[in-house]
């Protein structure tokens, strides 16, 4: 079976993949121009400093080459992506009933709305490149936790936004952040006040629907002092025959000893390139976790970095990618150690399945004068067929002799023991193949919330079916 | 219908290399009945067992196998545990990340092609820790993964106590156990002797016999079954060692 065909099959099987019946109130002309940034500013009446900061990041956008150092981007052509369309005048609504119906019926049909009534503390959605809702249970309202899209953020606390604005990511970073810092559309604007502790998890849902659009997220988190938050976001899109593009950039701060988790579970279609700066910046014995869930896509770069930048900070990373044939998960993550007495690890579990491709790049940098650093670094990767890649690009900058640093790295197969050995105990084999998957995920996998815990069995189940024998 | 396993006339080679190793093996093994299959390393005792569950690295070239008269040869290893076949391994594969608990009951559901209930299964699995004087705390941990010897052992053992299969394949289920977990794992099979379960008991040993006694014991050398007899075969071969069963072998009985 030829690559394209089995890409059409995996297509057919992606649940998300249904079209709406929605037209965008405004879109902007295709392509990348100065035109086109000023017409997003415009749309969004923002004020004079914006703009000049977007102008300035198309800039150095442009004076960047597109980087050759990981997977082929060959393919994204940034002439015929739309970097704009607004589903609906109304942004933010803080009631379904206010969403247009048809972009409504699309989060019931994800089972959005039903997720914040039982497990959610609040949800942001963004349909193509607006959040067209935004809510957050009244009680961490009334403990002044902000929970609104950045445009909302800007617009309604301007100092905070820039205080922290592009300080954790900045434009000159790399090509795909100084792109998200001129075009940046919708994403979440998150403040949790000192000592506050959000229980349940804030979930951001991204949905694209407009085909060739481009999808650029901007969320900043602000957790303070002491404080406590669990964000989600969760992206699906319709399957079109024509790429998509995202790239989102995600600025976090965990003050003095704060604890916050960002937990993504990616399953776009096959179709989309997906290029992602996540960064957060780690202060005195605070905590942050990564918790990147990779299965769709066409391509993905995304290596969630944390910045220990006081003592005490500690940061995980917790990585799970999927290749199927056709697609290149490029994944990992960075711990910058610049402060005594931090620590961190970084868990990658990588599954390559037909043609697919999966690669582990990860950066450990441990500066000079950050006494007693310990990290610990773990990356396996499982190939269920013959043609299936991996690779891995650990690198290890190490500065300071008093760091302790963990390496581990392996490569297995589906182990026709462990398949036969379940198979006789009375489990199909496909059954006893997704197992074994699941199995080896499960390090990474038990740390997710039991409702995408059992959402990720059933996609690694259906990615499992016919993949041996 | 015939109640029993029935292998006739099997020949089988390593599906890599080619190389034979059973060389027309016939046994039966009533439903009811416990058969001991003894023989020197090498008789291709283990093999037998793997190729009865369905091994895919072994390669049937004559014969058959029926289980209560129905030619099971076709069927995948699922397919065969489902028809009510069992193979405790020689060596029990670890499968790090699935719980021990949830992988039987997964396996208990696909055997039974039905839900089975949280109650049923929980009692299911109370009975066999019970009579294995085991605790709860084998159940949450990853499936052999870091396991003893010992706890594969009687692991595969509470596996077959709670799939209930009807005919059950116990591959040197005795090697490497001290006596008290001998004990243990041949309480567990004798639990399960009665009109409905059938076993072969394949083993290097005459130890584990006396603590199951056999029906019948079977002698294997070279790939096929060389002699038969009652329980008092195995304290012979016990006595005498397997030089003197070679030379049946040679003289072709």
């Amino acid at each position: 079976m030829s690559d394209t065909l089995e890409i059409e099959q995996i297509g057919s099987e992606y649940k998300y993949g249904f079209v709406d019946e929605v037209k965008p109130v405004w879109k902007a002309e295709k392509g990348l121009s100065r035109r086109v940034v000023e017409a997003i500013s415009y749309h969004k009446d923002e004020p004079a400093w914006m703009l000049e900061f977007r102008l300035k990041a198309l800039e150095i956008y442009q004076s960047k080459p597109v980087p050759t150092w990981g997977p082929d981007l060959s393919g994204l052509n940034m002439d015929e992506i739309y970097f704009y369309a607004k589903p609906t005048e109304k942004r933010d609504a803080t009631s379904w009933e206010e969403v247009p119906e048809e972009i409504r019926k699309t989060y019931e049909r994800l089972g959005i709305p039903e997720a914040e009534r039982k497990v959610l503390a609040g949800v942001g959605a963004q349909y193509d490149s607006e959040m067209v809702y935004h809510q957050v249970r009244e009680e961490l309202k009334r403990l002044g936790v902000i929970f609104v899209s950045i445009e909302e953020g800007l617009k309604q606390h301007e100092d905070l936004f820039r205080e922290y604005f592009a300080t954790v990511v900045p434009p000159e970073d790399n090509k795909y952040a100084a792109l998200n810092s001129a075009v940046w559309s919708g994403g979440s604007f998150v403040y949790v006040p000192k000592g506050v502790k959000v229980e349940l998890p804030l979930q951001a849902y991204f949905r694209v629907n407009t085909a060739e659009l481009g999808q650029f997220e901007r969320t900043i988190i602000i957790v303070d002092e002491g404080a406590e938050v669990h964000y989600i976001e969760g992206c699906t899109a319709p399957v079109y025959t024509t790429d998509s593009f995202h790239s989102g950039v995600i600025e976090i701060v965990v003050n003095e000893g704060a604890r916050s988790r960002y937990t993504t579970i990616q399953n776009w279609p096959h179709n989309m390139y997906n290029l992602v700066t996540q960064r957060a910046l780690v202060k005195k014995d605070a905590y942050h976790m990564w918790l990147d869930g990779n299965l769709g896509s066409k391509v993905t770069m995304k290596y969630p970095s944390s910045y220990l930048v006081e003592e005490g900070a500690r940061s995980d990373i917790l990585s799970i990618a999927f290749a199927s044939s056709g697609q290149h998960q490029d994944a990992g993550g960075k711990l910058i150690f610049a402060a005594p007495h931090t620590g961190g690890s970084i868990v990658s579990k990588s599954i390559s399945k037909g043609s697919g491709r999966s690669s582990y790049r990860g950066l450990i940098r441990v500066y000079e004068g950050a006494k007693h650093v310990k990290v610990n670094v773990e990356c396996d990767a499982l190939l269920i067929n013959e043609e299936s890649r991996t690779d891995t690009y650990p690198y290890m900058e190490i500065e300071d002799d008093t760091a302790t640093v963990g390496h581990e790295a392996t490569v297995s197969r589906l182990n026709d023991e462990q398949i036969f050995y379940l198979q006789s105990r009375g489990l199909p084999e496909d059954e006893a193949a997704a197992l074994i998957v699941r199995g080896f995920i499960e390090p990474v996998a038990k740390e997710l919330p039991l409702e995408y815990a059992v959402e990720l069995n059933k996609l690694i189940e259906l990615e499992m079916e016919g993949s041996v024998g | 219908m015939v109640n029993q396993l029935e292998i006739r006339n099997l020949h089988a080679k390593i599906a890599d290399s080619g190389e034979v190793i059973l060389k027309g093996v016939n046994l039966v093994v009533p439903k009811g009945q416990i058969h001991a299959v003894m023989g020197p390393n090498g008789a291709g005792k283990s093999t037998l067992g793997k190729i009865i569950a369905g091994d895919p690295s072994y390669e049937v070239t004559a014969g058959d196998i029926l289980v209560d008269g129905e030619s099971i040869l076709e069927l995948e290893p699922d397919e065969r545990a489902r028809k009510g076949l069992f193979l405790a391994f020689q060596y029990p594969v670890e499968v790090p990340g699935v719980s021990n608990a949830n992988f039987l009951r997964l396996a208990l559901q696909a055997k039974k092609g039905e839900e089975v209930s949280m109650m049923e299964f929980y009692d299911r699995l109370q009975r066999a820790l019970k009579t294995l004087d085991w605790d709860e705390s084998i159940l949450t941990r990853y499936l052999n993964d870091g396991f003893s010897g010992g706890e594969k052992k009687r692991n595969e053992i509470m596996h077959m106590m709670v799939l209930e299969p009807t005919y059950a394949i116990l591959d040197e289920t005795d090697s490497g156990l001290d006596i008290d977990a001998l004990k243990v794992v041949a309480k567990g099979v004798n639990a399960m002797r009665g009109p409905n379960f059938g076993a072969l008991l394949i083993t290097h040993y005459q130890r584990i016999l006396n603590y199951i006694v056999p029906d019948a014991v079977h002698v294997m050398m070279d790939g096929r079954i060389v002699t038969s007899g009652g329980p008092e075969l195995a304290l012979q071969l016990e006595e005498r060692g397997y030089e003197w069963v070679k030379e049946l072998a040679v003289t072709g009985s």
